[in-house]
């Protein structure tokens, strides 16, 4: 009897904003120790929330994006609980009426298939502050700065039922976060984090089987294993006619397992209720307009403008469009060459990319501007020097030598397409090989390369390419 | 509203309320009579009547998005009962 | 010395007495009258301070109604390098790192503050028995309480020691004192008034707001207090209105509507008999008295011990020994610090009314209790506006008796709890309204309750100073 796993994912996404949901206090990562906590976000009696508009537009963007329903009312509430970390005693969040609702994503999955990925829903809360266990010898330390820093809440149905799948789907929230720029989606600073729900079932099965809950995984990678753990765990624990406990688990990457949460002594009630403090949050429907009308193309729209529009592979739009700034630097080389568009991808996704990664560098600092790669494309597009130059060229460029042009007159690497100059180098191979002559004529094809290379050599490597093929072609007949 | 003493304690503990257990069976029966008054609701028309959370039909203000608060980190950790190293300390958290 | 602002401000004004001098002399009787216990904190020192600029912006000429003018902040109010305690142990030597927008705009006014008064703890009481530094008695009579929960305001004005203090209304909180201690109390629209820098009680409920003894007085003050703040998302973004320019406003032709359900079984005959004689006054000054029901008035109480409580116990949980206030001495796990700093920060006041908040918030309970005190909150507030369409003002008896005995209701919290029957509703539809003087009985002060529509403070301050134009109860003052 096969087993079919269930897995939901909930996302927390830090909104980039400058300052937190509800005080003027900074967001920005790496300060010491609650030298960004202002009086509200420790809680000071008296202390009141002010919400943040650009919070609450980067919401609506993100449920723009989804094609979600962005609610006209919604309101604030107040989770309550007691935890040392959680100044108030109470989060504020939303719960009845959150600001998206009901979206969709396609996610396209390594493997090809397309997901339809329903997001039940996106909330707006403020982060918690952060508990250090090992500050001190028997007591815990506690940093507001976290504390009240935006979050949108992204939850999905459990929908997905394959780690793979799973991680997927994260990442394609990842790639429109940060397309939207409403998230920077670092995730070593806990801008982007997941916690799953999974849970199996026999398949066929409509009923949902019991399930845990996987906190705060920071890596893509984490995500995977720990989800294939917990499937795993609970089919064999199920198979041994054990119960699944619904509990909160923790993944311990070093063992590659997830172990129970410190089970609490009661459960869990949060008697939300409408945050006193804050009146309904009203949207209109020009608020959302001028959302909509800053919102840049989006991932898929691009993709498939891309593939249909500029007749790219499917892989190499996918690629492109995995980064906004990848697909931005695409763009810009390809506005000074609107007829190379495969040439300009094959050079982003390769030399360009290979670059970055070795130097390990964003694409935004990359060394090589996208108008400089652009002059330097267009120097193979107008015959001037070969891609294979073209290669040497852009290591130059990129070990900073100077523009295209510059290099290619100082190293003299202009090619040759004079007639006469590749007819006499052609001659020469002819002359040379007289053995390979033979056997290409006796019907050895492949040697065909093999003159090209020497004729090539002999040019010193500038030889316009497809004028050296075709005059041998001609030659060796 | 018979509230009893299990009911009490759970109550107590998700407030953080310390009821011992010679005054649980005195706070039920305090707690019970004030909710007795609510219980008036119960009987009152209110089926279908819109909750109302705020006393005005008032929509929410917004603050533009900027960095207004500088740090006070000293002015407020001298505040705590117990701050160390720029935290504020609390017993041990286990787990 | 002047017991009234207008008298005081003229006398400052025509150098016939500094500010320093006034407030010297208002600390002497405050002194004097220690055994009122009306304030937590006086501050000698900061009092001189501001008198000084005060003297100085009245020398300079340019000085406000208030430059000079002494008064008290009920000690809910957080103010910058003065303790804050809310009379609760929990922030016994809670210094505030800021001031309150009330404290503010009093100061940018020169008024001269003395210090903080005292109250029930946490601003939950009817009597001012819930203080952890004592019980505030009544100037009228020392063995009866002053009202709560601003307790000490009123008996500070009552007493003739400062001519105005600052206030909370919750369910009654200015108004009930304002009636007990035979002054006047404003409560104004929910969100007129800033709640920053004001310890929340009840959030969608608590309002700041004045004790004076006279309309004229509340709405000098008033003026100053009121206005937009962007630091409270509740606060309203509309113009005040000239509140001191209209008390000239007339009652011609004004529709004041009698709430028969004021006037109920729990109302004693002298203050009933005393209200019903204030509005003969009123007639007497051209308007008409129209017959009104408010059908849900006897929701009113059940849904505030709802309500109130609920939010109170989310507003408290602050309260965890962990950045300010009250941490047990030497905690043994995370666990026994939250138990015991709460356990013993909180008097048992506060402790009942976050249990039955958190109770009514519970699950199992949340729709019985919480949602459905919040559909009676609604139906209370139609009551109002259907009221409205025939009426201006509503009135009738604040309390429904005279200022009781000291222990007389604490041992029943329903029995203290009704003698906010007549007020709390206004908090639950957020609407401004005043207590001012209106007779005696038993020798002891009755109030009148005057309430008005949101946002008409203007003509709730005019008529209820036409009535004081007319009457002298606001002039008696109790033999020290």
């Amino acid at each position: 009897m096969s087993w079919q796993p269930v897995i939901g994912l909930e996302i927390h996404a830090q909104l980039a904003t400058a300052s937190k949901l509800f005080s003027g206090a900074s967001t920005a990562y790496g300060a010491e120790p609650n030298t960004q906590a202002a009086l509200l976000d420790v809680a000071m009696p008296g202390t009141l929330p002010v919400p943040n508009r650009a919070a609450l537009d980067k919401a609506i963007a993100f449920g723009l994006a989804i094609h979600a329903t962005i609610a006209r009312q919604s309101i604030f509430a107040r989770k309550n609980y007691f935890y040392p970390d959680l100044p108030k005693g109470y989060q504020i969040s939303q719960y009845e009426a959150p600001i998206v609702g009901n979206g969709t994503l396609c996610v396209r999955t390594d493997d090809g298939r397309t997901l339809e990925v329903v997001i039940e829903r996106a909330h707006l809360e403020e982060d918690a502050g952060k508990s250090l266990h090992d500050a001190f010898h028997a007591a815990t330390g506690l940093d507001f700065n976290r504390a009240g820093v935006p979050l949108l809440e992204i939850v999905s149905k459990p929908v997905l039922h394959t780690a793979q799948d799973a991680v997927a789907y994260m990442r394609a929230v990842h790639t429109l976060v940060r397309w939207l720029g409403v998230c920077d989606g670092n995730m070593a600073e806990g801008s982007f984090r997941c916690d799953a729900n999974v849970s199996v079932r026999r398949a066929g099965a409509d009923k949902l089987g019991t399930r845990t809950e996987i906190k705060n995984v920071n890596s893509f990678r984490f995500v995977e294993k720990a989800i294939e753990y917990e499937i795993e765990r609970q089919i064999r624990a199920l198979e041994n006619g054990e119960a699944i406990v619904q509990e909160t688990r923790l993944y311990d990457a070093a063992a590659h397992r997830t172990l129970p949460m410190r089970s609490k002594e009661d459960a869990d009630d949060y008697r939300y209720f409408p945050d006193p403090d804050l009146p309904p949050l009203m949207v209109t429907d020009a608020d959302i307009e001028a959302v909509r009308m800053a919102l840049p193309e989006l991932p898929d729209a691009r993709r498939r403008r891309y593939v249909e529009a500029l007749g790219l592979p499917e892989s190499d739009a996918m690629q492109l469009c995995a980064d906004k700034h990848v697909a931005d630097f695409f763009e810009a080389v390809l506005a000074a060459l609107p007829d190379q568009a495969k040439m300009c991808a094959n050079w982003v996704l390769g030399e360009i990319a290979a670059a970055l990664n070795a130097a390990n560098l964003s694409i935004e600092a990359s060394r090589v501007s996208a108008p400089a790669l652009a002059r330097l494309l267009a120097r193979i597009a107008d015959g001037t020097i070969s891609g294979k130059i073209a290669k040497d060229v852009f290591a130059a460029m990129w070990a900073g030598e100077g523009d295209a042009d510059a290099i290619v007159a100082a190293r003299g690497l202009k090619q040759i397409s004079d007639t006469g100059a590749l007819e006499s180098a052609v001659d020469a191979v002819i002359a040379e090989f007289p053995k390979q002559l033979a056997e290409y004529r006796a019907g050895n094809d492949k040697l065909l390369q093999f003159f090209v290379g020497q004729a090539m050599k002999g040019l010193r490597g500038q030889g316009n390419p497809q004028q050296l093929n075709a005059l041998l072609r001609e030659k060796l007949k | 509203m018979a509230i009893d003493t299990a009911i009490v304690a759970r109550i107590a503990r998700l407030a953080r309320l310390p009821i011992p257990a010679q005054d649980a069976a005195q706070t039920a029966a305090g707690l019970s009579r004030v909710l007795d008054l609510a219980a008036q609701l119960a009987d009152a028309p209110l089926d279908g009547v819109e909750p109302m959370a705020h006393p005005h039909a008032q929509t929410l203000a917004w603050r533009a998005d900027a960095v207004t608060e500088s740090d006070r980190a000293d002015a407020l950790l001298a505040l705590a009962p117990d701050a160390r190293a720029g935290l504020y300390a609390v017993p041990k958290v286990i787990g | 010395m002047a017991s009234d602002i207008a008298q005081l401000a003229q006398a400052l004004r025509a150098r016939k007495i500094s500010a320093a001098e006034s407030t010297r002399q208002a600390l002497a009787a405050a002194q004097a009258r220690a055994d009122l216990n009306a304030f937590v904190t006086l501050d000698e020192q900061a009092a001189l301070g501001a008198a000084a600029r005060a003297d100085a912006a009245l020398a300079a000429g340019d000085a406000s109604a208030l430059a000079g003018i002494p008064f008290v902040h009920k000690d809910i109010f957080c103010t910058k390098g003065m303790r804050t305690t809310c009379a609760s142990r929990m922030l016994e030597n809670f210094v505030p790192p800021y001031d309150a927008a009330v404290v503010e705009r009093l100061a940018a006014h020169a008024a001269v503050s003395l210090g903080k008064a005292n109250m029930d703890e946490f601003a939950m009481g009817s009597s001012n028995e819930n203080s952890f530094f004592g019980a505030v008695k009544n100037p009228w009579d020392a063995t009866r309480v002053p009202g709560g929960s601003s307790g000490g305001s009123a008996a500070a004005v009552a007493a003739g020691i400062v001519p105005f203090a600052t206030g909370t209304d919750t369910g009654g909180s200015i108004r009930q004192p304002a009636a007990f201690c035979g002054i006047t109390g404003l409560k104004p629209t929910y969100g007129r008034v800033s709640r920053y820098g004001m310890i929340a009680y009840a959030s969608s409920l608590d309002c700041a707001g004045v004790l004076a003894r006279s309309a004229g007085d509340c709405a000098r003050v008033f003026a100053a207090m009121a206005g937009h703040d962007a630091r409270d998302a509740t606060s309203v973004d509309r113009p005040c209105d000239d509140y001191v320019g209209a008390l000239s406003t007339t009652l011609q032709g004004i529709k004041i509507g009698v709430a028969r359900e004021y006037f109920g079984a729990g109302v004693e005959a002298g203050v009933d008999a005393a209200t019903r004689e204030a509005l003969r006054e009123f007639e007497k000054l051209g308007a008409t008295l129209v017959d009104v029901s408010l059908p849900y008035a006897h929701l009113a109480i059940p849904a505030y011990y709802v309500i109130a409580p609920a939010e109170a116990s989310s507003n408290l949980a602050r309260y965890d020994g962990v950045r300010y206030g009250h941490r047990c001495a030497d905690p043994q796990s995370l666990e026994d610090m939250y138990a015991r700093s709460r356990g013993e920060g909180f008097g048992a006041e506060v402790k009942r009314r976050i249990l039955v908040g958190t109770y009514a918030l519970s699950a199992g309970y949340y729709d019985a209790y919480y949602l459905r005190a919040q559909r009676a909150r609604r139906v209370i507030a139609n009551d109002f506006a259907e009221a409205f369409k025939q009426v201006d003002l509503i009135a009738g008896p604040t309390t429904p008796t005279v200022a009781f005995k000291l222990g007389e209701k604490t041992s029943d919290p329903l029995a203290m709890y009704a003698a906010d029957v007549n007020t709390v509703a206004v908090n639950l539809a957020g609407l401004p309204a005043i207590s001012i003087p209106a007779g005696f009985s038993e020798n002891l002060p009755v109030g009148l309750q005057l309430i008005a529509p949101a946002f008409a403070e203007a003509r709730l301050l005019a008529t209820a100073h036409q009535f004081q134009l007319a009457t002298d109860w606001h002039a008696r003052e109790p033999s020290a």
